[in-house]
């Protein structure tokens, strides 16, 4: 088994197929695609390949060391133009096709309209442990 | 009774609720429970007759779910009933479930996690952590598990082979977690052993006695890897390497060589010498080439490249390296292995920065990129 990390974007990933705000569907649309998620996610888990998944709210702020006794530099909120993590989830499957396949099926998720979003999602493998046997 | 001795019981009380006719899938439910009852009760008053207790306690609760529409199982007045006289049957049940939990329609991960839980006797949670998945996906993966064997009749016989790729697995790759997966592999192999008289899991108990007699050597207290040939061999574990070396000896001496046998060979070699210098290289050499024949695996001959290298030079080993798929996750790190031992330490560098960037996880990582560090801090 391997575990693999699916990143979606609020920012930073190309553009959609269908590329409508959030804040532009109707409550329905909003319910099916929450709907949608959590379904997706409780399927995983009836498979046995859920690990994790969560969501991160908007407000984000580079920090970093100033020198000893100074505050922390703080950089943000992020800008406009900056790469934006939205929310992952976390699968642990079989092999690298299972989790493309799998990330496939989540950005099929429904948005404005009810179509599929298409949204473009990065799939990055988590390293493994080292192997007992290697000589 | 020492937990893993409780563990060792649970293939043969689960044979005998199959037995009864018991379905599969309920009868490793009422085990698990019987085991945890074991473990609560046990310490202030040990039964005389282990199995027989767990034998009739896990009747109990497997008659207990199956009349109980709503399926929960009564968790009480268990414990003061006599215990049963425990069957003891024929044929070989621990065999058959070592098969039934291998069984070829399941996925590596599956048959995994089913093998520690019926026939190692571990929880859901433990095996959970061990993999680092919630509890409840593992629960799930074994319960889907059941379901794919609950139509194999646990009187077919089955493959040896398949068994012995899931133990080599829960050896090689387990996880870390409360359960020591290594010595659990071990327990699990040694209890096949005793089981079924067959060269190969002689030869796979060899192997996992010999590299964990390397256990202690082979990190760093933080972590790091330490390559074989700056391993402490003073702390290698001396009981463990006499019994695999004893193991193997008598498996190789009935002259049906398998794959398994033949890695545990060159792990004896490895065992057998005080130094890399003076390691045996050119037996290791014919113990690759063996492998080779059995298996025709391109790791293998990746690792052969490497004991050509110390056996005939690093350039006849770059020579053996070059007719393998350099797409193999190790072959960049091993052709910078090569290069610094041929003293071009300017290429050895640049491959091991890329080996660094392509290795398949952490510790190897770390360890490249502190090689390709240490060659250009020169």
């Amino acid at each position: 088994m391997a575990k693999y990390l699916l990143l979606k974007h609020y920012r930073g990933a190309p553009a959609p197929v269908n590329d409508a705000p959030m804040s532009e569907w109707t409550p329905d649309e909003i319910s099916a695609h929450v709907r949608y998620m959590n379904d997706f996610a409780a399927r995983l888990e009836k498979t046995g390949e859920f690990v994790d998944s969560q969501a991160l709210a908007p407000e984000g702020t580079f920090v970093r060391f100033d020198g000893e006794g100074r505050p922390p530099v703080t950089d943000g909120p992020f800008a406009e133009t900056k790469d934006l993590i939205a929310g992952w989830m976390v699968i642990d499957v079989d092999s690298y096709e299972r989790a493309v396949e799998l990330a496939g099926e989540l950005s099929a998720a429904p948005g404005a309209g009810g179509e599929p979003i298409h949204e473009w999602l990065e799939l990055r493998p988590f390293y493994g442990t080292p192997s007992t046997i290697t000589e | 009774m020492h937990e893993a001795q409780l563990r060792s019981l649970t293939p043969s009380v689960l044979g005998v609720l199959v037995r009864r006719g018991a379905d599969f899938a309920a009868a490793e439910d009422a085990v698990q429970d019987a085991l945890v009852e074991a473990v609560r009760v046990w310490p202030a008053d040990p039964p005389r007759d282990p199995k027989g207790w767990l034998v009739t306690v896990a009747w109990r609760r497997f008659l207990d779910a199956t009349r109980s529409d709503a399926a929960r199982r009564r968790r009480e007045d268990v414990v003061e009933e006599e215990p049963g006289q425990g069957p003891v049957p024929a044929v070989d049940d621990t065999l058959q479930l070592y098969f039934l939990c291998a069984h070829p329609s399941l996925t590596p991960a599956s048959a995994v996690a089913l093998t520690l839980r019926a026939v190692g006797g571990l929880t859901t949670r433990q095996i959970a952590q061990a993999y680092l998945v919630p509890e409840a996906t593992m629960a799930q993966r074994i319960s889907r598990a059941k379901r794919t064997v609950s139509g194999v009749r646990l009187d077919q016989p089955g493959d040896v082979a398949t068994v012995l790729r899931v133990l080599y697995l829960v050896f090689n790759e387990g996880y870390s977690g409360d359960v020591d997966l290594a010595a659990e592999a071990i327990r699990l192999t040694r209890q096949l052993a005793a089981s079924v008289d067959h060269p190969e899991v002689a030869g796979l108990l060899a192997l996992m006695l010999l590299h964990h007699s390397r256990r202690a050597t082979r990190t760093t207290p933080e972590g790091g890897l330490v390559p074989l040939a700056e391993q402490d061999r003073d702390r290698w574990d001396t009981r463990a390497i006499a019994e695999g070396v004893e193991i193997l000896r008598a498996a190789l001496a009935r002259d049906r060589l398998g794959e398994f046998q033949a890695q545990a060979a060159i792990a004896a070699l490895h065992a057998d010498a005080p130094t890399t210098e003076e390691t045996d290289w050119p037996q290791v050499v014919e113990w690759y080439d063996e492998l080779a024949r059995l298996t025709d695996s391109p790791v293998v001959r990746l690792n052969r490249a490497v004991a050509v290298g110390e056996a005939d030079g690093p350039r006849a080993g770059l020579a053996a390296l070059a007719a393998v798929d350099d797409s193999l996750p190790r072959h960049t790190a091993v052709a910078a292995h090569l290069h610094e031992r041929d003293g071009d330490l300017a290429t050895a560098a640049r491959l091991y920065a890329e080996a660094a960037h392509k290795a398949p996880n952490l510790a190897e990582r770390d360890h490249l990129t502190r090689q390709a560090a240490r060659l250009n801090a020169r």
